[in-house]
């Protein structure tokens, strides 16, 4: 499946079906990350149940150091 | 105590966490500091990389309260949705409104400012904007429904220390919400006079993480902090032209 992601085109397996399998697929699940997909930020309670599908546009964000 | 919306705090420093030479150093400066506010920048991940340290883990979240800016943007749409991100973590409900106007001085645009701070208030955030020294955007500000003013002692990162003291004690004496002075501390003794205008809470970063000792700087600026706000609370005498002796005159032995 093909997925726009941090504004990178990026294919990923089939059998990811939410933001969760999305960030374990990219070994990213460990850390506080942040998801926006199509433009509707995404409590991070709400991962798992949210659905990715084909060509969705997807935003990976976390804090970082900043004043 | 520190009073921010809900949340009630004992040291009035707040802590940038940017731009610290390592991990270790941060996290003890961070220590040092005492301070239980730190910000946070909201950044894309890199996704193709799996080991990305971020300081956020290293930290037991529980003593700390976490205060995302809004860095980056320019537009009241940009900084909402940035807060937005920030608040879907689920760790925090605060935010420091940011929406630089000038890119040389890196000074806020007022009118953005004062549209996303409206926003935000709406959508149910404690928002702290950060604004120049003007008195009169501080009052509206304030009008809105903020949490805490946040005007800047001068342009970010340029530890010219507060160039404009006197605007800087008007919007004091003219808010009844905190007023923590933000951006442009260059030393301790910049912190402490921040205190003695009557500032509720400083908030800094390079002048702790660009110092040469990062972790002696956190500490002296928590001692500044502590200092600035007793020697306010105490009350200054007034300047005076002449000198009083402080001996007295009396009594003198004299042959």
């Amino acid at each position: 499946m093909k997925l726009m992601i941090n504004g990178e085109e990026v294919m990923v397996p089939n059998s990811l079906e939410s933001i969760t399998d999305l960030l374990k697929h990219l070994n990213l699940h460990d850390q506080v990350v942040i998801a926006e997909v199509n433009e509707d930020i995404i409590d991070n309670q709400k991962q798992s149940e949210t659905q990715i599908k084909e060509n969705d546009k997807i935003e990976l964000v976390r804090f970082v150091g900043g004043g | 105590m520190l009073n921010i919306g809900h949340y009630s705090f004992s040291s009035r420093l707040l802590l940038g966490t940017g731009k610290y030479p390592d991990f270790k150093t941060q996290k003890e400066a961070v220590e040092a500091s005492g301070s239980e506010i730190l910000t946070f920048a909201v950044r894309r991940m890199n996704i193709f990389e799996e080991s990305q340290p971020n300081f956020l883990e290293m930290l037991d979240l529980k003593k700390y309260t976490l205060l995302p800016n809004t860095a980056g943007a320019k537009t009241a749409a940009e900084a909402v949705r940035i807060a937005k991100l920030a608040k879907a973590s689920g760790l925090c409900d605060m935010v420091k409104v940011e929406v630089i106007g000038c890119d040389k001085t890196l000074l806020p645009d007022p009118v953005e400012t004062l549209t996303a701070t409206e926003e935000l208030l709406k959508e149910g955030f404690i928002v702290l904007p950060y604004t120049s020294d003007d008195v009169v955007l501080a009052r509206r500000l304030e009008e809105l429904g903020s949490h805490a003013i946040m005007p800047a002692a001068s342009p970010i990162g340029s530890g010219q220390g507060i160039i404009n003291p006197l605007y800087l004690k008007f919007i004091i004496e003219q808010t009844k919400v905190p007023v923590i002075v933000d951006a442009g501390i260059g030393s301790a003794s910049d912190a402490m006079i921040a205190m003695e205008l009557g500032a509720d809470g400083v908030l800094l970063n390079t002048a702790v993480a660009g110092a040469k000792d990062p972790v002696k700087m956190a500490l002296a600026m928590k001692m500044a902090v502590e200092a600035g706000q007793l020697g306010f609370e105490a009350g200054r005498i007034p300047r005076k032209e002449t000198a009083t002796a402080s001996s007295p005159l009396e009594g003198l032995s004299v042959k």
